[in-house]
C-alpha cells in the first residue's frame, strides 16, 4: 500500500521532472526554425552516407551470391609423378587445416573423360603417352576462403617438388571479394568519421544553446538546480536532434534507392537476372535511429559537461 | 548558523574585497550588513550563498565549511537558503510565475503544490495577479519584489537579501522590511545588506558594519 503510493508519487515526480525538460526541449527546437532544419539536414546526410554504402555493399553481395563454394584450386602435378605418389599427395592435402576436400583426377581418368567429351575417340589412341598430368582439385573450408588464406595455400602447394603449377579458380571472384572487403572497411571508416562529425555538430549546437541560455542556467543553479537538472533538457534536445537526423538520413537513402531502382532493374534484366535493388531493411533503420540518438546524446553530454563546469563557484 | 573566521576574499583581478573578516550570525537572528558602496557587503553575501569561495579563512553556514564543500553538494546547500540578489537575476522573458516557481521546479515539487506556494509568495509581496506578466513589463520596484517572492517561495531557513529595498519607496520598503521581520519571527535567519541607514536605525536590530572589507565600528 505504502509502496504503491510511493510508486505513484515518484511516477508523478518523474513525469513532472521530465515533462518540464521535454517542454523546454521542444521549445528550444521550435525557437530555432531554419537553423534547426539546416543542422538536421547536414546530420541526416552524415548518417545517410554510411547507410547508403552499407545498403550498396549488401545489394552487391546479394547479387553475386556466396562465393566461397565457387572458389577452388587446381594443382597440376609434374608429368613424371606417378599415380601412386599423386594419391599420397592428395591425402596430405586433404588433411591440411583449411582444406575442405581434395580430390584427385588421375591422368588416365582425365584422358578418358576427354576422349568421351571431345569425340576424338580413337584418334587419341595413337598418342605414344598420355599428355595429361595428374590434377588435384582442392576446395577450401568456408572459413578459410579469404583471398589471403587461399594465396597462402597456393604458395604452400607450389613449394612441393612434385607440383608443376597451381591455378586459382576464378581469380576475378577473389579480386571481387577483396574489393567488397575493402568497400566494407570504407563504410566502417566513413561511418566512424561521419559519426564523429555528428557528435561535433550536435555538441556545437548544444554549446551555443548553453551560451544563449547562460543566464537561465546560472539562475537555475543559484536556486539549487543540479547539473543533472540543467543537463536533462539538453540531453533530450541532443537525442531528439539525432533521432530526427536518423529519420532524414533514412528518407534520403529511400529516395536514392527509389530513383536508382528502375535502372538497376534494367541492368539486371540485361544480364538475365531477377536481381532487385533493395532499400534499407528494418534492422538497418533501427540501427540508424539508435545510432543517431546515441550520437546526439553523446554530443550533448560532452558539450554540457564542458560548459556547465564553467558555471560553478570558483575556488579562489 | 553563519560564522566567518578571519575570512579574506581576493577576486581574480587581484582586488581584495574582504580582509580578515570575522563575525557570527546566530540561528533565528536578523541582522543588517551595512557600509559604504564597495565596502564588501555583496561579497559577504556571495560567500554565504557559495557563489564565491573564501581565499583565506573559513565560512561556516548551517554547519558546512563552504570552502571545502564538494561541488556535487552545492545544490543541496543552496536549497536551504533564499537569496534576493542586488541585480535581481530574474529571467526577464519568462512570466513572473515561472521565475518564482524555479526553486520549487528544481526540487521536483508537484505542480499543484508549486501553484499554491507561488500564489502565496506573490501575495506576500503584493503582486498577486501578475503571474502571467514578464518581469520586462514590470517596474524596477516590482521586479525587486518578484525576486523577494522567489527567495521566500521554498520557505528556506536562511534568507539573504542584497539591497532589497533599493528601488522601493519608503512605504514599500517598510512593507518589505515588515515581511522579513515576520519571517524572522517564525524562526528564519535573515541577513539584509543595505545602505538605507534609516531602515536600520528604526529596526533596532544588530548591524554588522563593513569598512573597506574589514569590520567597522558597529552602530
Ligand atoms: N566579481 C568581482 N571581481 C572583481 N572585483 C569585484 C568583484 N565583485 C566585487 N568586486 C570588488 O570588491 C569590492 C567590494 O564589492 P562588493 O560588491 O562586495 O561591495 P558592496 O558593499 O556590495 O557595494 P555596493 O553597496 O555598491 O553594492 C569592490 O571594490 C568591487 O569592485
Ligand atoms: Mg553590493
Amino acid at each position: 500500500m505504502t509502496d504503491g503510493l510511493a510508486a505513484v508519487a515518484s511516477l508523478s515526480t518523474w513525469v513532472a521532472r521530465h515533462g518540464h525538460a521535454l517542454v523546454s526541449t521542444a521549445g528550444h527546437l521550435g525557437r530555432h526554425g531554419l537553423a534547426t532544419v539546416l543542422t538536421e539536414v547536414v546530420m541526416g546526410l552524415a548518417l545517410a552516407l554510411p547507410l547508403a554504402l552499407n545498403v550498396l555493399v549488401r545489394n552487391v553481395r546479394d547479387a553475386t551470391g556466396d562465393f566461397s563454394e565457387a572458389v577452388g584450386l587446381s594443382v597440376y602435378l609434374k608429368p613424371e609423378v606417378s599415380e601412386q605418389k599423386a594419391r599420397q599427395l592428395t591425402k596430405i592435402a586433404a588433411e591440411r587445416t583449411g582444406v575442405a576436400s581434395a580430390t584427385l583426377i588421375t591422368a588416365s581418368e582425365a584422358l578418358a573423360e576427354f576422349r568421351t567429351q571431345s569425340g576424338l575417340g580413337t584418334a587419341l589412341d595413337s598418342l605414344p603417352d598420355n599428355p595429361l598430368p595428374n590434377v588435384l582439385t582442392i576446395r577450401p573450408a568456408p572459413d578459410a576462403a579469404s583471398p589471403s588464406q587461399l594465396e597462402a595455400l597456393r604458395s604452400y602447394l607450389l613449394a612441393w617438388p612434385e607440383v608443376d603449377s597451381v591455378q586459382l579458380d576464378r581469380d576475378w571472384v577473389l579480386r571481387f571479394s577483396a574489393l567488397l572487403e575493402l568497400l566494407r572497411r570504407v563504410v566502417l571508416i566513413t561511418a566512424l568519421l561521419l559519426g564523429a562529425g555528428v557528435i561535433a555538430v550536435v555538441g556545437n549546437t548544444i554549446r551555443l544553446e548553453i551560451l544563449n541560455r547562460r543566464n537561465e542556467i546560472e539562475v537555475t543553479k543559484l536556486v539549487g538546480g543540479t547539473n543533472a537538472f540543467v543537463r536533462r533538457p539538453l540531453l533530450y534536445a541532443g537525442t531528439l536532434y539525432g533521432l530526427l537526423a536518423g529519420l532524414i538520413g533514412w528518407g534520403l537513402v529511400a529516395i536514392a534507392r527509389a530513383s536508382l531502382a528502375p535502372a538497376a532493374l534494367r541492368l539486371a534484366a540485361a544480364y538475365g537476372s531477377a536481381f532487385e535493388l533493395r532499400g534499407p531493411d528494418l534492422t538497418e533503420l533501427g540501427a540508424l535511429l539508435l545510432t543517431g540518438m546515441a550520437l546526439g546524446w553523446l554530443g550533448a553530454w560532452i558539450a554540457a559537461a564542458r560548459q556547465l563546469a564553467r558555471i560553478e563557484p570558483r575556488t579562489a | 548558523m553563519i560564522s566567518f573566521e578571519r575570512v579574506s576574499k581576493r577576486y581574480p583581478n587581484g582586488r581584495e574585497a574582504l580582509t580578515e573578516l570575522s563575525f557570527e550570525v546566530h540561528d533565528g537572528e536578523m541582522v543588517f550588513l551595512t557600509g559604504r558602496s564597495g565596502a564588501g557587503k555583496s561579497s559577504v553575501l556571495k560567500l554565504i550563498a557559495l557563489i564565491e569561495r573564501p581565499t583565506r579563512g573559513q565560512v561556516i553556514v548551517n554547519g558546512d565549511n563552504t570552502g571545502k564543500l564538494p561541488l556535487r553538494r552545492v545544490p543541496m546547500f543552496r536549497r536551504a537558503l533564499g537569496v534576493v540578489f542586488q541585480d535581481h537575476r530574474l529571467l526577464m522573458d519568462r512570466p513572473v510565475f515561472d521565475n518564482v516557481a524555479l526553486p520549487l521546479i528544481v526540487t521536483d515539487t508537484a505542480f499543484r503544490e508549486i501553484e499554491k506556494r507561488v500564489r502565496a509568495a506573490l501575495d506576500q509581496v503584493g503582486l498577486l495577479g501578475k503571474e502571467r506578466v514578464a518581469p520586462l513589463e514590470l517596474s524596477v520596484g516590482e521586479q525587486q519584489r518578484v525576486c523577494i517572492a522567489r527567495a521566500i517561495v521554498s520557505k528556506p531557513p536562511l534568507l539573504l537579501a542584497d539591497e532589497p529595498t533599493g528601488n522601493l519607496d519608503a512605504t514599500l520598503a517598510a512593507e518589505v522590511m515588515g515581511l522579513f521581520r515576520r519571517f524572522n519571527e517564525v524562526g528564519v535567519t535573515v541577513v539584509v545588506a543595505t545602505h538605507d541607514l534609516h531602515l536600520v536605525r528604526d529596526s533596532g536590530l544588530r548591524q554588522i558594519v563593513l569598512d573597506d572589507g574589514r569590520l567597522g565600528s558597529s552602530g
